[in-house]
């Protein structure tokens, strides 16, 4: 634990966003996690990528279950909705708060033991329901918390911090999402934020459940030589094929694009995209090429990052369960409880 | 970009900007720390080392180092350094013990001083301990210089003066009050091995006409002299109506100073016509731009008084022949002013140094000097202070002494004067826990301390009650606070870092990046977390880092030392360390031996 608070530097050059806010007022309280902790550059990401979109504070809903990664919601905008569930819980919380209020913007911080042993079953059916949520997998691959002991993501081969091997297979986040439906799935590393905050935004934006496997060392634990979730490791078999850029919805521009070339595009904030022409039978929302490749990458002992599948076309949470448009706050009293006559008519139509 | 080389003592230095803008390099945050603890001895004793007069400079120092505070970059003012050493000098108990002592044996080399200010009793400060004999010439009965003659007792009281003056004096220095120094050859001639001249800045010259005598006095000012008291503050205001007489670019400042203090109607009087004016053409421009009237083909005559009080001058109106040689006068004018300001050049402040022995003299009559060494043309000779490079002030002046009584040393010693001692540093850990410091590592945002003033009644019972009560105790508290702990410096070791963003995540300033190496300094600048955008503020740029090949870069104008880079660092690359610049003094040299 730092011995100071983050000092407020009355001049500090910050630029505001539109809500003449700066990025400081998007930080929590210090962080008591570990010095070096992959978890505090997720911290810091989430920081940026809120600054940057220009999200109120108080839209923002936070939720986590438990361990060192659901501490970290404490770390981020102090002026949003919190809530720590039990350890694994945090699913059916936010799948309840979603329900009922979709304005909100939901964004679950769980661990890779709270989202893979005890809260495996939530997390399945969060998947499943497609809940309009961003949901972080912190993923260090061991018990930070109680230890260092191998958590459900350690690979098998990697060790201890003792040296003592794992040789239970691992349940990879990325491929358990892709099989179950998810509608956004993306893997990103704490150490390389110019990729993820651009996989954050999209995921704030995104209309459904999205799901980051953010590898994030455990500096204490899991970031020595036999480690397979090291700083160094990653850095090593790190697969980064898929460039990450943000743009916020605008205007279609739309452009010629001859068969096998590349052309560049002014976007609306002035910045320049070059667009090349894919494979004929190439598809973003292939959900088993999306497999495959990941499976493939995986075979060759490489770690893939990136945006790795989305499919905007996916009914979610909502869409599902036609629940209502308007927050259940706002709505009156009377329509949230019709009364007992209301429901006596209820109960005979289904005589 | 090439990694910094931070073995080179003047890279942490320039972070520390206080010590690096004071000509004497004190090393203020140090001495802020030890007020800060109630050590007002050590404090002193920091200062005294290096700027030989805490007490003196703590009330009237020019204060180079509070315009390049951090602070001021931070809330918009510094910390307010000089009264801290005040508060240190003020405070400090019977130090007597701790003073450098004249030496037991003598080393049989004699050097004289030639005035006894700042300069030259700094250099017999330094010279004393390593047994030289100094005599210091004095034309006066009191030792002092200008600190005694240009600063007031309301600003700096007799006593502190006294004191300062009385460690120095009293390891043994010969001095000789009232003495005229008639001839530098007599006095080289005596068996001086060296001579140091610090008797000061040459004096404007006086117009002694009728009337100058007669009870105006006081609205008459030698443009030299007016215009330092108006840089030390003495001097805020002067009468609507000015007459400067002179064309020279002391007029020039003269004229312009006086709009700025008061005056609506002010003249510059001259005797020929423009085309030999000696101000540079800018200077001109710029004064009658600002509205100043140039009265050209008048002859001061006579200082118009009336009933003791000045009320203008008489000036014959002068014709000149075409080579501006000859002048017929055509007739007389009588031009009412409140203030007349003599700037009509200077008096020759060295008539006793004959042209012939070796000593060069430059521009303006002025010797010439080595910058750095303080060596005139004269292997044996030296200045300082304001006979130098003309008037400065306090902190220079000390500054001087000590590099004259290294080179005398040297002379004295058989070194090559020009062979300067080195300056060295020490980096030392200042971590005391894994998340502890030796040092306030908080950021206060505590605004400046105000000085409490004498009430105005008081005030004008005693000229020479001090107007400013220096601070209580509680405001010293507050004050020290402020002070970033400069010297307290992040140092980066490569090799060590893993690169897990930690020091950027948590840096209060965004000062910390790491990025891809780009070759333009400028390039670098402007990408980095937030872009480096003051120039003149050095970046600290990493050797290659390990996994990536990427480097960390530092801004260091915007850090503000708060350590929470190192303490987020797992592997120790980011340490706090306290950089303690090692000057060398007369004596401290390595040569010593040879």
């Amino acid at each position: 634990m730092p011995s100071i608070r983050k000092p407020l530097i009355p001049l500090a050059p910050h630029a505001t966003n539109s809500l003449g806010l700066t990025v400081r007022d998007y930080e929590g309280s210090m962080s008591t996690l570990c010095a070096g902790c992959g978890h505090d550059s997720i911290t810091a990401a989430i920081v940026q990528t809120f600054f940057e979109l220009d999200t109120p504070p108080e839209l923002i809903a936070k939720l986590s279950g438990i361990g060192c990664s659901s501490k970290t919601p404490t770390y981020f905008v102090a002026g949003a909705h919190g809530f720590n569930s039990v350890h694994g819980r945090m699913p059916p919380i936010v799948t309840g708060a979603n329900a009922a209020n979709r304005a909100n913007i939901h964004i679950g911080i769980s661990g890779d033991g709270d989202s893979l042993s005890i809260g495996t079953g939530h997390l399945v059916h969060a998947i499943r329901k497609n809940v309009n949520m961003v949901y972080i997998i912190e993923n260090n691959g061991v018990y930070g918390l109680t230890k260092g002991q191998f958590s459900p993501t350690a690979d098998i081969g990697s060790t201890t911090k003792r040296g003592i091997p794992n040789d239970v297979p691992p349940i990879d986040p990325v491929e358990l999402a892709l099989s179950l439906g998810a509608s956004f799935v993306a893997r990103g590393f704490s150490g390389d934020k110019k990729q993820l905050i651009p996989i954050l935004k999209a995921a704030v934006e995104h209309h459904g459940f999205a799901l980051i496997d953010v590898i994030s060392p455990c500096i204490q634990f899991n970031n020595h030589q036999g480690s397979t979730k090291s700083y160094k490791y990653i850095r090593e078999h790190e697969l980064n094929e898929i460039d990450s850029v943000f743009l916020q919805p605008s205007e279609v521009i739309t452009a010629e694009l001859p068969a096998d070339s590349s052309v560049s595009i002014t976007m609306h904030d002035g910045s320049k995209i070059l667009f090349r022409t894919l494979p004929d039978n190439y598809d973003p929302r292939d959900r088993n090429a999306a497999i495959n490749y990941v499976n493939r990458a995986k075979a060759n002992g490489e770690v893939p990052t990136g945006l790795l599948f989305v499919d905007h076309g996916l009914p979610d949470i909502h869409d599902l369960n036609r629940t209502t448009q308007e927050p259940l706050i706002n709505l009156p009293f009377e329509k949230l409880c019709p009364g007992r006559n209301e429901l006596m008519k209820f109960q005979e139509s289904f005589v | 970009m090439k990694p910094t080389d931070i073995n080179n003592p003047n890279f942490f230095h320039r972070v520390v900007d206080c010590q690096w803008a004071c000509p004497a390099h004190t090393n203020v945050p140090e001495y802020i720390r030890l007020i800060a603890q109630g050590r007002y001895d050590d404090a002193y004793m920091v200062n005294r080392t290096s700027n030989v007069f805490p007490g003196i400079l703590g009330r009237t120092c020019d204060r180079p180092c509070e315009p390049a505070c951090r602070r001021e970059r931070v809330d918009g003012t510094p910390v307010a350094i000089c009264r801290l050493k005040r508060v240190a000098a003020d405070l400090k108990g019977d130090i007597t013990q701790r003073l450098p002592k004249g030496a037991e044996t003598a080393n049989g080399k004699k050097v004289a001083c030639v005035g006894a200010g700042p300069a030259s009793l700094t250099v017999a400060n330094d010279l004393l301990p390593l047994g030289y004999e100094v005599h210091i010439f004095e034309t006066a009965l009191k030792p002092g210089g200008l600190m005694r003659t240009n600063i007031p007792s309301f600003r700096l009281p007799e006593e502190v003066l006294d004191s300062e003056i009385e460690a120095i004096v009293s390891m043994g220095a010969q001095m000789h009050y009232g003495t005229e120094i008639a001839s530098m050859k007599q006095l080289l001639d005596n068996g001086f091995d060296s001579i140091f001249v610090g008797s000061g800045a040459p004096r404007g010259k006086d117009l002694e006409l009728e009337g100058r005598r007669d009870g105006g006095e006081s609205r008459i000012h030698i443009g030299i002299d007016w215009l330092q008291s108006v840089a030390f503050g003495h001097v805020t205001e002067i009468g609507k109506r000015v007459l400067v007489i002179g064309v020279g670019n002391t007029a020039m400042d003269c004229c312009r100073t006086a709009r700025r203090l008061g005056g609506k109607d002010v003249k510059i009087m001259a005797r020929r016509p423009r085309e030999y004016f000696k101000a540079s053409p800018w200077e001109l421009e710029d004064a009658e731009e600002e509205g100043i009237e140039i009265i050209v083909n008048h002859a001061p005559k006579r200082f118009v008084i009336d009933d003791g009080q000045l009320v203008g001058m008489e000036f014959d109106i002068v014709k000149w022949d075409e080579s501006a040689t000859r002048s017929q006068v055509l007739d007389t004018v009588i031009i009412p002013c409140d203030d007349v300001i003599l700037a009509i050049g200077q008096e020759n402040a060295f008539t006793w140094i004959e042209r012939d022995i070796g000593i060069e003299f430059g521009k303006w009559d002025m010797p010439v000097v080595d910058e750095v060494t303080m060596q005139s043309t004269h292997p044996q000779i030296y200045f300082g202070g304001d006979a130098a490079f003309g008037p400065k002030n306090i902190i220079w002046a000390v500054a001087h002494g000590h590099e004259a009584a290294i080179s005398i040393d040297n002379q004295c010693q058989g070194i090559p004067v020009s062979d300067r001692p080195p300056v060295g540093m020490n980096l030392i850990n200042q971590k005391m826990g894994l998340t502890e410091w030796s040092y306030h590592n908080d950021f206060n945002p505590s605004p400046r301390q105000q000085m409490t003033h004498v009430d105005l009644t008081k005030r004008f019972e005693d000229l020479s009650l001090e107007v400013e009560l220096g601070f209580s105790p509680e405001q010293t508290a507050r004050e020290v606070e402020r002070c970033l702990n400069c010297d307290v410096e992040p140092v980066f070791r490569a090799q060590l870092c893993i690169e897990c963003d930690a020091c950027i995540d948590v840096c209060p300033v965004q000062c910390l990046t790491i990025t891809e190496n780009r070759e333009d300094e400028l390039d670098l600048r402007m990408h980095l977390t937030a872009p480096a955008e003051a120039l003149d503020k050095l970046l600290y740029v990493s050797s290659t880092l390990a996994q990536t090949g990427r480097i960390m870069v530092k801004d260091e104008n915007i850090c503000v030392h708060c350590g929470l880079c190192a303490e987020r660092c797992p592997t120790a690359a980011w340490n706090m360390e306290k950089f303690v610049l090692q000057l060398s003094y007369a004596g401290t040299s390595t040569h010593k031996g040879h």
